[in-house]
């Protein structure tokens, strides 16, 4: 069966890393939902959170692969009960909307997002939350003239208590005693 | 770890320097316009490091193939930016998929002109990417070393393949503080899993429980260094083990638990009971299609152990009941201790009645054919076989020649098997051999092609006489496409959809380069050829004109059950 997977590699940072990541989903045909990548609280560290809908046979055949590239330290697989996670959107709205009524500003409180940048012509408002969630702002905004929208990926962290700083402490005197 | 004294040198020399550290002492490339800082260091280092210059970089990166199958070294090839990089592509390919250690050093255009579209410019890091284990591209000089070291490091740890190093001219031209230090670790990359023990017990459970155990085996074997350590576990648990291609000559195939070859054109017993066996060792294998037919019906009757280095490949197609993760030759060593000494005798006589029946059926038939037909592939190699005690090295290409020289060739020597297996790549063999030779130049090496894949690579018969590498090359012709001519027999109709060759004299070319070349077309002709192709001191090209429609039998068709193995 499928079902949303959220995987997330930690790699070092190096340049060409991210298309080797992604070709493990191109070549198995798999799109990825998402895909977020920063640095991560170890420095050097890089932090990949990527989302797929596929069968979990499949999910973890994908991780294998790209825990076995040269530079990931680690991949891992979870479902979305397993994980706290967010998403960011931002909703361009023509100022005119917002002076000539109370309707946007119901709706902007409703949904508990907030007002980001007001600049001239148009107005930013910027909603955390899960896709439903900012989807639900989009599908309440889009009648009164929408002109931009943007939604981040995923970003997640897992719910068990594990750091990646002892991981890494690990690794490095698990190789020390080879 | 020895550190020597740091010394200032151009970028150029210490790449070279850093090969020389890395022991390596031949290297096969083709030179140009992005690399020739190299190639200017090379001139110095000519006492010290072989250049072996091929005809196209195709064959610099095969023959480099067949030097790291036969040797326990890293083979390495260099090519120039652009086209010289995507030359390499296919041998990439191969090498990858086969888990050859190479490591590839490529020129670039200068690091201010990476992204312009620059002459002979090609993003190699982004082409070469699916198909090595790690590349890295470098635009200082003072990266050399570093990253060399790890190139070599990672080529051959763990499951080896090949790695890409691009370097920009202007890196080759700049200097730099040289200093090497080989590379021992990373922590990102663990290449040997270390073996479970408990796994171990379990997987000894199983096998000390089973009736009718068998083992599969393919290049982990020799990849592992495993020789003693395969050899004793299945003489102490009494297994019949039969071989993947790549795993030919991990034992001698007289030994009396080698019971023949897996797969589409494989034995028919193993084939036939890998569907009764009850518990199925695989030991450095990975289940390619062309040995598991329809992967449902595969050996779904038995437990699986499988044991592997690679973590990606447990339960990549077939699931394992127990996987023993780990170099084979400490997982073999430690479950030859829990396994109890057994013999398997009727469940080995199996083997046997059937191994009759495929001699009755087909062996017999393309060993001993009717006189009036014309000389079968079989006959051929069964000569070479008998002729060099199945001692050879031998590299083949890829089809019909390929698949016969596997089946009647008697491998009795520990790794003497060259072939493209994953990638069938024909035209491998030619510049595969001379690779092979000059790794083992003592060892008689033999390339036998087919009349297709001898055409891919035919200029590689330049290098052979530049450097009067002794390698013998058998050609069976039939003037098809052998391999795909089958296929269209059987399975659409007759219809030979260019699969017809119309050849050139292949006599007048091989003598163009100066190589003894012989022709035999009759039967009564073979056995005198064979003496002289066989006692030539000299690199010797042998043709011989084989039936131009013969198949390959038996065959499991695609998409089968092994066990649905046509004996015809």
């Amino acid at each position: 069966m499928k079902k949303q997977y959220t995987i997330i590699v930690y790699t070092e940072n190096n340049i060409g890393l991210m298309t080797r990541i992604s070709n493990v989903f191109s070549r198995r045909h798999v799109n990825i939902e998402s895909i977020t990548c920063s640095e991560s609280e170890v420095r050097g560290v890089h932090r990949f959170t990527l989302v797929v809908h596929v069968e979990e046979e499949k999910v973890i055949k994908i991780v294998k692969q790209i825990d076995k590239q040269i530079e990931v330290l680690k991949a891992v697989y979870h479902v979305n009960d397993e994980i706290v996670y967010q998403e960011v959107a931002l909703y361009k709205i023509p100022i005119n909307v917002f002076s000539s009524g109370k309707e946007i500003e119901h709706i902007v409180r409703a949904h508990y997002a907030r007002v980001l940048a007001v600049k001239g012509q148009f107005v930013i408002i910027e909603k955390t939350g899960h896709k439903e969630e900012t989807q639900e702002l989009f599908d309440a905004l889009n009648p009164y003239g929408l002109i931009g929208f943007v939604r981040s990926g995923r970003i997640a962290i897992p719910k068990p208590m594990e750091s990646l700083k002892d991981y890494i402490k690990d690794l490095e005197s698990s190789i020390n005693q080879n | 770890m020895v550190t020597g004294k740091a010394k200032v040198m151009k970028g150029c020399d210490a790449i070279v320097e850093s090969l020389l550290k890395e022991g390596v002492d031949t290297i096969f490339g083709y030179p140009g316009g992005a690399i020739m800082p190299v190639y200017d260091s090379l001139y110095d280092y000519q006492d010290q490091l072989k250049h072996v210059l091929t005809r196209h970089e195709q064959g610099a990166i095969h023959a480099a193939q067949g030097y790291a199958r036969v040797s326990k070294n890293v083979g390495v090839c260099l090519a120039t930016s652009g086209p010289g990089a995507t030359n390499l592509i296919t041998g990439l390919a191969d090498a990858y998929i086969d888990s050859t250690p190479l490591v590839c050093i490529t020129g670039q255009v200068a690091s201010h002109l990476l992204g312009t579209d620059a002459f002979q410019e090609t993003d190699v890091l982004g082409v070469s990417t699916p198909v090595t284990k790690w590349n890295f591209q470098i635009t200082k000089p003072e990266e050399i070393p570093g990253a060399i070291a790890k190139a070599f490091y990672i080529a051959q740890s763990g499951r080896p393949g090949p790695v890409l190093i691009d370097i920009t001219k202007d890196a080759q031209f700049g200097s730099l503080n040289f200093k090497y230090n080989k590379c021992l670790e990373i922590r990102s990359y663990r290449p040997v899993p270390s073996v479970d023990l408990e796994q171990v017990k379990k997987a000894a459970e199983l096998i000390n429980n089973a009736k009718r155990p068998m083992v599969l085996f393919g290049q982990g074997v020799i990849l592992g260094d495993a020789k003693k350590e395969f050899k004793s576990f299945i003489e102490k648990a009494g297994i019949p083990s039969a071989w993947t291609i790549l795993g030919v000559s991990s034992i001698p195939n007289e030994h009396p638990l080698n019971v023949g070859m897996l797969g589409m054109h494989g034995n028919y017993a193993p084939n036939k009971l890998t569907s009764e066996c009850d518990v199925l060792i695989a030991v450095g294998m990975r289940f390619d299609d062309r040995v598991t037919g329809k992967v449902s019906t595969f050996a779904a009757q038995a437990k699986v152990i499988h044991l592997e280095i690679d973590p990606a490949e447990i339960d990549k197609i077939i699931k394992a009941d127990v996987a023993v993760l780990g170099d084979c030759k400490s997982s073999l060593s430690l479950l030859t201790q829990y396994v109890n000494s057994a013999t398997h005798t009727n469940w080995l006589n199996k083997f046997k009645e059937l191994d009759t029946e495929e001699y009755r059926e087909v062996q017999q038939k393309e060993l001993i054919p009717d006189t009036n037909k014309k000389i079968t592939m079989a006959e051929v190699i069964d000569a070479l076989s008998v002729k060099t005690n199945g001692e050879a090295i031998m590299v083949t290409d890829v089809g019909q020649h390929q698949m016969v020289a596997h089946r009647y060739y008697q491998y009795s020597s520990w790794k003497s098997n060259v072939t493209s297996g994953g990638l069938g790549t024909m035209g491998f063999a030619l510049p595969a051999a001379l690779g092979a030779k000059l790794a083992q130049p003592n060892r008689e090496v033999i390339a036998v092609i087919g009349d297709g894949g001898f055409q891919m690579t035919i200029q590689e018969l330049g290098t052979i006489f530049q450097y009067e590498i002794p390698v013998k090359i058998l050609v069976l012709n039939n003037e098809f496409l052998g391999m795909v001519r089958q296929w269209q027999q059987l399975f659409f109709d007759k219809r030979y959809a260019s699969t017809e060759l119309v050849n050139p004299d292949f006599q007048t070319i091989v003598k163009g380069y100066h190589i003894p070349a012989e022709l035999v077309d009759k039967r009564e002709d073979l056995s005198d050829a064979m003496d002289r192709f066989i006692n030539s001191n000299s690199s010797y090209f042998l043709e011989v004109r084989v039936g131009k429609e013969d198949n390959v039998f038996p065959m499991v068709p695609s998409g089968s059950s092994v066990s649905d193995i046509r004996l015809k």
